[in-house]
């Protein structure tokens, strides 16, 4: 589907989706309590079919967090890609690990990168990280390590 | 401060160590420092008698996180870091980093340097795949094939020492282009090892492929199925012996791709050996494109002009290239600076790996080392 299609599908399964233009994919902003439900329509509806996650990330904005889904057809080989605007003090998201298996991994490292709590995921615990690592999440900006951490 | 005498002391926690004791089941460790993780990786596996019933991988044991070092380095800097990411293909890393920035100044490459690109990317595929034969067959107790495959991993890594000064990481694709133009006896070189790599590819058969205990102990075993590889995310090889087409250099070609004929390795087994045989077979598909391109390098400049700092609009650039190892993406957040806002490497070897867990149940333990060495694991790679 081109993007154009893929906007008026989108809408009509989720209204209060916004959209983003410039970038090479089409963006999508979403609420978080919407994720669980609409990430399952994208995976299952027959015209859309999203059945690989390629990529899933946060950034820190200092503000706020946002994830991002980057997601594609393995059959129709159209891309999107989800943003999801988390609180920075107490995030949270519903883990889509049991959608997309490959999110598995990659909830738990940004879990522990960026602090976001993902609820009901299978295994939840450190992956990267050392076993009872204490204190603040390395890939927020405001982390500092003075012993380890070199600035240029 | 380091993991290992608490790992040591007690895997996993009280309550799955009670769990074992009362179903009779065994915890053992494999690795950190185990010569079939290839790298420091670590494998707590839960046994009952011989059989698996869970892998869990454990890493970050050469984590050096490479994502937060980029957002302190500048746009021509940053690409010499991610040559220690995945160390095997270090040219194709370079090459995924240099095409995101220049997706983001939108700048055109000439068309000498993107043959070039193109013919580093393969050699390089070419010595990753030769390593992984060499190693794959050592991890099933055969030594001899190892001599055989760096024979001629080392012509290809002379090659590349005369071109880029560097046989390991080479630093070599910068924004805009290649860093030098090639050495003159570049081509000579290549069709030297073309001969030499026809001559020598039918041993590989004799020696390894056709070998009845070999056969035995890979195929049927690890095995993983279409909608499982793209659910788990894997891609490469690992993926396309699945049958799961994903080359991207056939779906979204870039540089030069789209004008050569080369074919998409597929098996449909989706076990040990299939992926094997894709890797095989995918080295001569590397030599096609090689055969294409080395008497066509067109005349011209190796670099197009850029200016001395780079400062890629405000935006967000997401590049894929297909490293030996699958899918490669590239993805900058730019605040419109000298460097990256944020930066993520979404690495192959991450997403195969959370397969192993998936393909290694209900198998014996002495399959699960045939089975990472179908992954073609490189750690770094893995860790970032």
């Amino acid at each position: 589907m081109s993007g154009e299609e893929l906007k008026i599908k989108i809408i009509q399964l989720l209204p209060s989706a916004t959209f983003e233009e410039g970038g090479e994919f089409l963006n999508i902003n979403v609420e978080a309590k919407d994720w669980l439900a609409f990430a399952k329509q994208l995976r299952n509806e027959e015209a859309l079919f999203f059945d690989y996650l390629f990529c899933l990330t946060c950034i820190d904005w200092n503000t706020h967090l946002t994830m991002v889904y980057h997601l594609t057809s393995t059959k129709f080989r159209h891309n999107i890609v989800v943003k999801i605007k988390l609180d920075r003090n107490n995030p949270e998201i519903e883990s889509v690990s049991q959608i997309w298996r490959t999110a598995d991994f990659h909830e738990r490292e940004v879990y522990e990168m960026f602090g976001v709590n993902f609820l009901n995921h299978p295994d939840l615990r450190l992956l990267i990280l050392p076993d009872g690592w204490e204190g603040k999440n390395p890939m927020r900006k405001d982390f500092e390590d003075p012993v380890n951490m070199i600035k240029l | 401060m380091y993991r290992e005498n608490e790992i040591m002391d007690g895997i996993a926690d009280e309550k799955a160590r009670r769990e074992a004791d009362e179903t009779g089941d065994l915890i053992i460790n494999m690795g950190p420092q185990h010569p079939a993780t290839h790298g420091v990786l670590h494998l707590v596996v839960t046994l009952n008698g011989e059989t698996i019933k869970k892998v869990e991988p454990h890493l970050g044991y050469i984590h050096r996180s490479i994502e937060k070092m980029c957002e302190s380095l500048t746009y021509r800097q940053f690409i010499y870091v991610t040559s220690r990411m995945d160390y095997l293909s270090a040219h194709i890393n370079n090459h995924a980093c240099a095409l995101c920035v220049e997706k983001g100044l939108q700048l055109e490459i000439p068309e000498r340097a993107q043959v070039i690109r193109v013919l580093m990317d393969e050699l390089t595929r070419i010595a990753s795949h030769e390593l992984w034969w060499g190693a794959m067959a050592m991890d099933l107790g055969a030594f001899t094939p190892f001599f055989h495959a760096f024979r001629e991993r080392e012509t290809i890594n002379d090659i590349m020492e005369e071109t880029c000064g560097a046989r390991l990481t080479m630093n070599y694709m910068v924004p805009g282009g290649v860093m030098a133009d090639i050495h003159p006896n570049f081509q000579k070189r290549v069709k030297d090892f073309l001969i030499l790599y026809k001559r020598k590819i039918k041993e590989y058969d004799e020696l390894v492929t056709g070998n009845i205990i070999f056969q035995n102990r890979m195929k049927g075993v690890g095995y993983l199925s279409a909608e499982d590889a793209i659910s788990y995310g894997c891609t490469g090889p690992t993926a396309r012996g699945s049958g799961v087409s994903c080359d991207i250099r056939k779906l979204y070609p870039y540089e030069v791709y789209n004008k050569l004929s080369f074919d998409e390795i597929l098996e449909t087994e989706g076990d040990s050996f299939a992926r094997y045989m894709v890797r095989l077979r995918e080295m001569n598909e590397s030599i096609k494109i090689i055969e294409q391109l080395i008497d066509n390098i067109p005349e011209g400049d190796f670099q197009a002009k850029t200016k001395a700092v780079l400062k890629l609009p405000k935006g967000e650039f997401y590049t894929r290239v297909e490293t030996a190892r699958g899918e490669l993406g590239v993805y900058i957040v730019s605040e419109g600076g000298m460097t990256p806002y944020r930066i993520k490497f979404r690495s192959p070897g991450f997403s195969n790996l959370s397969a192993l867990d998936h393909m290694a149940r209900g198998s014996k333990l002495g399959d699960l080392v045939a089975m990472m060495g179908t992954l073609d694991l490189v750690i770094p790679d893995i860790d970032r």
